[in-house]
């Protein structure tokens, strides 16, 4: 391959950061920043400890607690002993090791991927990982970034690297403009129920077309953080003015003349014209209407005008005995229509769906049915948790927990919360959840219950009405 | 990390498509900040009746007695998607099993059990398919020979059966070793550095 190739951004950021490739071993890329929290960190404190490895850049990594939190109590103590023992043990990994650590109650504190963008720590040209597969959420900003495991971790602590074989490249072209009322839940969700659950498996996905560039830096998180629900190794959009108007100012971003040669850097970052991808996908974005999951992975999505598929309507076996137990799992019938489906349960908030936009998104729903009247379904619980205490401050300086809180809602501390339910904030065995989240997997959110994916306008839309409901309509 | 060369066991056939890892190791386990103790919660929902996981669910295939003491778990496309917990192929291994086949993986797990001596093995679906068909009518034992990078079984007919499969030359060079990758890379730590002394001011 000569210098004047075309090439696409994943492999521009993959020869910034090659330390060395040879023949017979994994080729050995830098990593630029490492986000950690409690859950997936302490067994890589403990093998440093047991090496007697010290952590080669502990600048590069930053801690926050998310996971495991209560989102009704800032103490340490409030989600019980197994999960106050994680959060204490990573209070003194950090100390220990010098990391900086945003714990409870701290400002800066917050799910690592709505943190980490927020406070600048993002960056376009950069790798990012952490223990925790929505890293894809970084590639917003251009950056590489992926989730990684504990061993892993252990990696970069001790090297500030890590072994990665060369994934194949996607283009995903979304052309045109999106209707009135489509989110970025809906494009990205649209997406997954193309290419199905595993569709990029092997794949780093490049997003990109009219639609696309359209989209504010929150909605790309959004688009990027579900790049893992279709097996894509990490997804990536261009940095373009709005990237670049995000970062400038932000807390730990670069500043003045280094910020000016980083944005002359980051403008390098985009696919040559030409560069060859090995697969491109095109959608239309005016195709693209409200999803909403009716079955157990993000691939079984479908529209808010539509009906749930009967399992004759798969061609491929494996797909049809997937939409049969999840049919039975979801305790749906083929052909009921989306609108018809009633729940009990709401959870808005997430890495996918927990950003000040988000929560203005939603708080517009509500806004329209309090003006007639209406409030939370007496038969529906509700909580909107947002995803840090930035995001939780702003939103109360706009008055939108207000909002929230008079119509019914419950307005909580940020954490990961209901996405995974390893705090206290789990759904019980057959209750069906409005989530704005990013997966529907059987009993993620608790055992026997049942998660609908949806946007922040449609979770707050069915929390008023107690079923599915077609804005547009 | 032990070393992987061949191995003789078997069978455990899990039909499922897209078997997430909070199928393998449920959110109310991950609480441990020790590296053990995740083997017997493994598939807990579908593996207990009960949240306590005192009453063995009949049905499911690990509580079945044919497959007692089984070391290779078969299953179907997408196996291992969704959470980067390492706490998966944890209790896969602690449970007992060495290699999981299927027809397809999720890259972040996949690279997961390679880091812990567990093998992932990728087979085509026709394969995979020949295995589901043999495994329930009788008790499969397969052999995993890594170095030559083959499966061997006997079928129906007593006629023995091989299947290729292939891994990376590291990963396969570092399962046949039992390399401690950290170690292995910090006998690098001269390229990381001129690499380090290159980046520019804002990264």
């Amino acid at each position: 391959m000569t210098t004047n190739t075309p090439k696409t951004m994943y492999e521009k950021l993959w020869q910034n950061h090659l330390v060395e490739e040879v023949i017979g071993e994994t080729p050995l890329l830098f990593v630029d920043r490492h986000l950690i929290h409690e859950v997936t960190s302490p067994q890589a404190f403990a093998n440093l400890r047991f090496h007697n490895r010290p952590i080669r850049h502990p600048e590069r990594t930053i801690a926050t607690m998310d996971h495991n939190i209560s989102t009704r109590s800032i103490k340490i103590d409030a989600a019980g002993e197994g999960a106050a023992n994680q959060l204490r043990a990573l209070e003194k990994n950090c100390k220990d090791f010098g990391i900086e650590l945003f714990g409870m109650g701290h400002k800066n504190q917050g799910i690592a991927h709505v943190m980490g963008p927020e406070l600048g720590l993002t960056l376009p040209g950069t790798i990012i990982v952490c223990g925790d597969s929505h890293t894809a959420t970084h590639g917003a900003f251009g950056a590489l970034a992926f989730g990684i495991g504990t061993s892993e971790v252990e990696h970069v602590f001790a090297t500030q690297t890590l072994r990665q074989n060369k994934a194949k490249t996607m283009k995903i072209e979304v052309k045109g403009h999106v209707g009135k009322g489509i989110s970025a839940k809906d494009i990205i969700l649209a997406i997954i129920g193309k290419t199905g659950s595993a569709g990029a498996t092997g794949y780093v996905v490049e997003y990109c077309g009219e639609a696309i560039e359209a989209l504010s830096m929150e909605e790309r998180m959004t688009v990027c953080n579900m790049s893992i629900e279709f097996g894509a190794k990490a997804g990536l959009v261009a940095p373009d003015q709005t990237t670049f108007d995000y970062v400038q100012g932000k807390e730990y971003a670069p500043k003045g003349e280094i910020f000016e040669q980083a944005v002359a850097d980051w403008k390098q970052l985009k696919s040559d014209e030409g560069a060859q991808f090995d697969t491109v996908l095109t959608l239309q974005a005016k195709d693209i209407k409200a999803q909403v999951t009716w079955g157990t992975t993000p691939g079984q999505v479908t529209s808010i005008d539509s009906t749930v598929p009967h399992p004759s309507s798969f061609t491929d076996p494996v797909e049809q005995e997937s939409c049969i137990q999840a049919l039975e799992y979801m305790s749906l019938t083929a052909g009921t229509k989306i609108t018809d489906i009633s729940i009990n349960k709401v959870f808005i908030g997430s890495c996918t769906n927990s950003r000040i936009e988000d929560l203005r998104a939603a708080a517009d729903v509500v806004k329209g049915y309090t003006a007639r009247g209406q409030k939370v379904q007496s038969s529906v619980d509700a909580i909107i948790v947002p995803g840090s205490y930035r995001v939780k401050a702003q939103a109360e300086s706009e008055g939108l927990d207000k909002i929230f809180t008079e119509a019914g809602f419950e307005w909580r501390l940020p954490g990961c919360s209901m996405c995974l339910g390893m705090n206290d904030d789990v759904l019980e065995a057959g209750d069906r959840c409005a989530s704005t989240s990013n997966r529907n997997f059987e009993g993620r959110q608790g055992r026997g219950s049942r998660t609908h994916l949806v946007s922040p306008e449609m979770a707050a839309a069915a929390a008023i009405t107690g079923h599915f409901v077609d804005l547009n309509s | 990390m032990e070393k992987f060369t061949t191995h003789t066991g078997l069978v455990a056939p899990l039909d499922i498509a897209n078997v997430d890892t909070d199928q393998i190791i449920p959110k109310q386990f991950l609480q441990k900040t020790e590296r053990v103790g995740f083997g017997k919660h493994l598939f807990h929902d579908s593996r207990y009746l009960d949240h306590a996981g005192e009453e063995p669910n009949p049905e499911f295939i690990l509580n079945k007695e044919e497959y007692q003491g089984a070391s290779i778990l078969l299953s179907r496309e997408n196996f291992g998607c969704g959470s980067s917990r390492e706490h998966a192929p944890w209790a896969l291994e602690e449970y007992g099993f060495k290699v999981i086949i299927a027809p397809s993986f999720a890259d972040i797990f996949y690279g997961n059990c390679i880091n812990i001596g567990l093998l992932p093995i990728q087979l085509n679906e026709d394969e995979v398919d020949q295995l589901f068909q043999l495994s329930p009518n009788a008790q499969l034992t397969l052999t995993v020979d890594l170095p030559n990078n083959k499966v061997s079984f006997t079928n129906h007919h007593n006629k023995q059966i091989e299947f290729s499969f292939s891994l990376s030359k590291f990963q396969q060079y570092s399962l046949e070793n039992g390399v401690d990758s950290v170690g292995w890379t910090l006998g690098k730590l001269d390229k990381i550095k001129a690499f380090e002394a290159t980046m520019p001011a804002w990264q």
